[in-house]
């Protein structure tokens, strides 16, 4: 054994060989570190150091530039980090510090080591192990070593002390009670002589403050100080980034700022500091008209400058006051699209953002024009950079930006040709979209998507397909502005449908069976009104039905027969209603004929005479040539929807195709039939459908004693009796006409449908009055309804579309037009909804920054007793932050109980509290403008009361309390900044 | 935490040179140096030096063969990276005179070194030249 040590040790490969071997090239290089594996990890056993270090030297090596897993030579590491001669050391430490992380198992056995080191008269093994807490600190070593690390942080030796508040910043972030002990002494380096020592201290509070910049309010003096003082560059841009931050949260700090920095504007030579200024001012000084004025300027000269680096940042800073100040990008607007063809992605990226910040109401089809067309030009990712942004802007805010909707419809439609479009997805959802909320839009979205659909050169692009199949949703909901429905079946059915993916072909199936209702139905009518002696009062109906306003379908899978929606207005409401016979359903048809009487509806305007007996005959064949097939396909929406449009048109045919045969009486009789059942699936498909809020159901109260958390363990005994019923009612629409198929005409006559819903209704019933409190009470959603859609409401229960019912008092109640003046032709209305997505989706990231900040805040204040529950609470009352900083600065040791019986003894009344709360603030403000420098400890001795009021309070949650707090809050302020 | 990580990579991609402000495991790392590696070698001379890389920006600079390329957090000041690679630089210039890719390949422990007494935690802590190569001179006479 002995001997191969000693052979090991004198032909051992050293790095340098090691590096020369890869270079050589003589072998795979997979095989050449495998080798030299087998020799480190034979190497690595050696009990001489020399041999161990080098061995591990290569190994550090191979693990930092090839990868290789070095976590079994922890321990030998650890060996080498403790010998006494600082090569090895070094080389020990090196590996520790690579190859460590917070859960590596030893971790434990290199405290000590750490704080002998830490403890060593050697800088540079200080040095080497505060480079080690820095890199790999976790809590437990934070937590041991942290009354070295405030050693070290007066030392006299420069070179460790700048190290030593480096590492504060892992051991505050780690372990953060180390702040109690640290934070004075840290505080006190801000005054150091050494520029380095204070540049490493500000870097230490650049970090901090971006987490949680109120904290640090109170040492705004010092940075002040600094800025106004310093000569380095590095030093300045690290005060700039804190001022950033801090002028955001105090207007007066701004104020004093927005000066110094102008003239370090003026003044400096260095591109990188004037850059942080005009960040600075851009993002957070944007009130001072003179500075953003000066900063623009400055950014003119980044524009033009030939530096692609500089031309990038300019372009990001303009993007940065753009919604401030939009007049700042439009003086750069000639730049700015110049750049659009800049040969960099980046640089065309941030122009592309510029011109979409530029984008109003005014410009929007110009903008729009030029980019589509440069898109054309473009390469494919660009391209695609640019339609999305396109898309984005015009849909932001519910397409405030658009006047003209027809032209946006083509718009879309032409962003689909684009040859390298991706953005299928996108654009089917604004098609759709724009077709729910605006209602004037709707015949050039049936004219654009006829285009699309009927090219069957597109269906062979899979990125496409996505919009084909809002192009084939849109041309079957709305197929009464068609100008040739035939035309459109054909398009439906072509033979290159099936290169579609099965879910989007499902769409076309079912986009074809509404063309064909609409077809028949047209044909039915002009036929009835040939022979307008055949059935009086299916004519009126029908007719009352054609002219009646567009009563816009659901979404082709939830079509059911019957929406209660439809019924809201109707006081007599009632379950049955569901599947009231038609008699019932042609006089709604007929009033909802007078509501809308002026709204002509296309197909009375289309040509009668293209609803032919031929016509529909050849239509009829085509369909049934086109879907046969499908009904055995191997998905299964398309082969139950095809199979739907088959019964359908076994069921209608022979009618449809020989009334002139069979007597009058006969066809009186059989055409009731088969106009009966077209006329009610032409019915369910012109339910309207609007857009609904997402939030729609959130906003839902939950009604008092529902625990909604609870166990559901007795859902089944609670449900059971209502499974039937909602089973049968819950189908999907396929299903739905599948049953009305196969009842018989003289079924539906005899209205004997409706009965086993009314049983599964009075079930329904019986359970709602068994189970009372799981339901809002009719009366009560009457009252609320306005705001949020009744999900609970027992009526639509039954109903997969209860949505619909909310939708159509959505349309009503939001319909508010948008007062857009002097547009030569008035903006359509777009739906909106009264829970606006956008406030939603914009409280979620403040939520989390609440949690994080909490956390630092936690840190700085270091009670740890507040259970975490509470801090999101306190988290936006600030003032207790800041008296978290006043006690680290001046009571460092200062001991928790203190804190927490001032707290137990003063927190007790809340009206003493609010009472306390105003005096101490104007105390303040009087003491602080007295005398500065002593009232600072007066300050402390307040600023705790006070935080522990507030914090009673945060306790107690009265909301009353925030406005006090925001008045004590800014009281404190001056006296730190004068 | 600034600095995420600094990289040098030659102009063929292999890493030269990796030190990282941040625990990741080694598959982390090595994807992360690959998708950078793309993204950064591909660009040419003419365009700008920052690229937006998940949620972080990446300055980078060429000199010569190599590629220096810093990670850092998206409020952090880019040119000031800059002239942060460029001191990095100068400085290993000073120490080898006329720094090449052979330089940091043979004595990686140094320029480890360097990076140490210029960033700690992720901040830059020292930017003169001299201090930041004192110590290496006085470990050279040591060894």
């Amino acid at each position: 054994m002995a001997s191969t040590s000693i052979m090991d040790t004198l032909f051992q490969r050293n790095l340098d060989d090691l590096i020369k071997g890869f270079r050589q090239h003589q072998v795979k290089e997979s095989v050449f570190i495998a080798k030299a594996l087998e020799e480190i990890r034979r190497e690595i056993k050696s009990t001489d150091l020399h041999t161990k270090s080098a061995a591990l030297h290569k190994l550090s090596y191979l693990n930092s530039l090839h990868g290789i897993d070095m976590s079994f030579a922890s321990f030998h590491a650890i060996e080498v980090m403790s010998s006494p001669q600082f090569l090895h050391k070094k080389i020990g430490y090196h590996a520790v510090t690579q190859s460590f992380h917070e859960d590596t198992p030893v971790m434990l056995l290199i405290t000590n080591q750490l704080r002998k080191d830490l403890n060593s008269h050697n800088q540079y093994e200080v040095s080497l192990a505060l480079e080690c807490l820095a890199r790999i600190g976790n809590i437990d070593l934070c937590r041991d070593l942290t009354p070295e690390v405030f050693t070290l942080l007066s030392s006299s030796k420069a070179f460790v002390k700048k190290k030593a508040v480096a590492v504060v910043l892992r051991v505050f972030e780690k372990y953060p009670d180390a702040v109690r002990v640290c934070f004075k002494r840290l505080v006190e380096n801000l005054e150091s002589s050494d520029p380095f020592i204070v540049s490493a201290v500000i870097g230490v509070f650049c970090e901090l403050s971006l987490k949680d910049p109120r904290s640090y309010l109170p040492l705004a003096p010092e940075f002040y100080k600094i800025l106004v003082d310093s000569k380095n560059n590095w030093l300045l841009i690290k005060v700039l980034k804190i001022f950033t931050k801090l002028a955001q949260l105090e207007p007066r700090l701004a104020k004093r700022v927005v000066e110094p920095i102008c003239e370090h504007m003026r003044r400096t030579g260095a591109k990188s500091l004037l850059f942080e200024c005009i960040r600075t001012v851009v993002s957070s000084l944007s009130e001072y008209e003179s500075a953003v004025k000066l900063a623009v300027a400055k950014v003119r000269e980044f524009l033009v400058d030939d530096d692609p680096n500089l031309k990038y940042l300019g372009l990001q800073a303009l993007s940065t006051i753009a919604p401030k100040h939009l007049w700042a990008v439009l003086e750069n607007k000639d730049f700015v699209v110049k750049s659009l063809s800049d040969g960099d992605f980046n640089i065309k990226l941030e122009s592309l953002r510029l011109l979409m910040a530029m984008v109003s109401e005014n410009n929007a089809i110009e903008i729009t024009r030029v980019l589509v067309n440069y898109a054309l030009k473009s390469d494919p990712e660009f391209c695609n950079e640019i339609l999305g942004s396109i898309l984005s802007t015009c849909s932001r805010n519910l397409y405030e930006v658009i006047v003209d909707f027809d032209w946006f419809a083509s718009l879309l439609g032409e962003m689909a040709r684009i040859p390298h479009c991706q953005k299928g997805e996108e654009i089917e959802n604004q098609l759709i979209d724009i077709g729910m909320r605006v209602k004037d839009v709707r015949p050039e979205l049936v004219s654009v998507s006829r285009d699309l659909l009927i090219d069957p050169a597109l269906l062979g692009n899979p990125f496409l397909h996505r919009i084909l199949s809002a192009a084939a949703w849109l041309s079957g909901e709305y197929v009464e502005f068609s100008r040739n429905p035939f035309e459109l079946m054909e398009a439906l059915l072509q033979p290159r449908t099936t290169l579609l993916p099965p879910s989007i072909r499902a769409v076309y199936v079912q986009s074809a069976f509404k063309v064909l209702i609409f077809c028949i139905h047209s044909y039915l009518i002009s036929r009835g009104n040939g022979a307008s002696s055949s059935c009086p009062e299916n004519l009126s109906s029908g007719i009352a039905g054609t002219i009646s306003v567009r009563k816009f379908p659901e979404s082709s899978g939830l079509a059911t027969l019957e929406s209660p929606a439809h019924y809201e207005e109707d006081e007599e409401f009632d379950p049955r209603d569901i599947t009231q016979p038609f008699e019932d359903l042609s006089i709604e048809n007929g009033r909802d004929a007078t509501f809308s009487i002026g709204q002509a509806s296309t197909s009375a305007s289309l040509p009668k005479n293209i609803f032919t007996q031929e016509s529909i005959v050849n239509l009829l064949n085509l369909v049934e040539l086109a879907l046969g097939p499908l009904s055995v396909n191997h998905d299964v929406e398309i082969q139950e929807r095809a199979g739907n449009v088959l019964g359908l048109i076994d069921l209608i045919k022979h009618e449809v195709l020989n009334p002139i045969v069979q007597g009058e009486e006969i066809l009186a009789r059989e055409e009731t039939v088969a106009s009966s059942v077209v006329k009610l699936m032409y019915d369910a498909f012109s339910k309207e459908l609007g857009p609904v809020s997402s939030s729609a159901q959130a906003r839902v109260p939950v009604p008092e004693g529902l625990m909604l958390n609870e166990d559901l363990a007795d859902l089944e005994m609670v449900c059971g009796d209502v499974q039937s019923p909602l089973s049968s009612s819950f189908s999907l629409d396929s299903a739905q006409y599948g049953e009305i198929l196969g009842v018989s005409p003289s079924n539906i006559q005899s209205k004997d449908e409706s009965e086993p819903s009314n049983e599964s209704t009075s079930l329904l019933a019986e359970h709602r009055k068994r189970h009372g409190l799981y339901y809002l009470s009719s009366e009560k959603t009457e009252t609320v309804s306005n705001d949020y859609p009744p999900a609970n409401d027992p009526m639509s229960q039954d109903k997969l579309n209860d949505d619909a019912d909310d939708l159509v008092k959505f349309t009503e109640q939001s319909l508010a037009p948008k007062k857009k003046p002097n547009h030569a032709k008035p903006r359509p209305v777009v739906l909106k909804l009264d829970g606006d997505e956008i406030s939603i989706a914009a409280k979620k990231p403040e939520l989390m920054g609440d949690l994080l900040s909490g956390a630092v805040r936690d840190v700085l204040l270091g009670n740890e007793a507040v259970p975490a529950s509470s801090l999101t609470n306190q988290s936006d009352k600030p003032s207790s932050r800041r008296k978290g900083k006043e006690k680290n600065i001046d009571l460092p040791l200062e001991s928790e109980n203190i804190g927490g019986e001032e707290m137990a003894g003063q927190g007790n009344t809340s009206s003493r509290r609010s009472k306390h709360h105003r005096s101490h603030g104007k105390e303040r403000r009087h003491k602080g403008s007295e005398k500065n420098v002593e009232g600072k400890e007066d300050n402390v001795q307040k600023e705790k009361k006070k935080s522990n009021h507030s914090h009673h309070s945060h306790k107690a949650r009265q909301k009353a309390d925030e406005p006090l707090n925001v008045v004590t809050q800014t009281a404190v302020v001056p006296d730190f900044l004068l | 935490m600034g600095i995420r990580f600094i990289l040098m990579v030659n102009k063929q991609g292999q890493t030269r040179l990796a030190q990282y402000y941040e625990w990741l495991t080694l598959e982390e790392r090595r994807a992360l140096e690959g998708e950078i590696v793309r993204k950064c070698l591909a660009r040419t001379e003419q365009q700008c030096s920052f690229v937006e890389h998940r949620n972080y920006k990446i300055v980078y600079r060429r000199y010569a063969s190599l590629f220096f390329l810093v990670g850092v957090d998206n409020d952090e000041n880019e040119l000031a990276i800059l002239e942060f690679i460029h001191l990095l630089v100068e400085t290993m210039d000073r120490h080898f005179g006329n720094v090449c890719e052979l330089d940091i390949m043979f004595h990686l422990e140094k320029a480890h070194f360097m990076l140490e007494e210029m960033v700690m935690n992720g901040c830059i802590v020292e930017t003169s030249k001299s201090n930041i190569l004192s110590p290496i001179q006085l470990m050279d006479k040591l060894s």
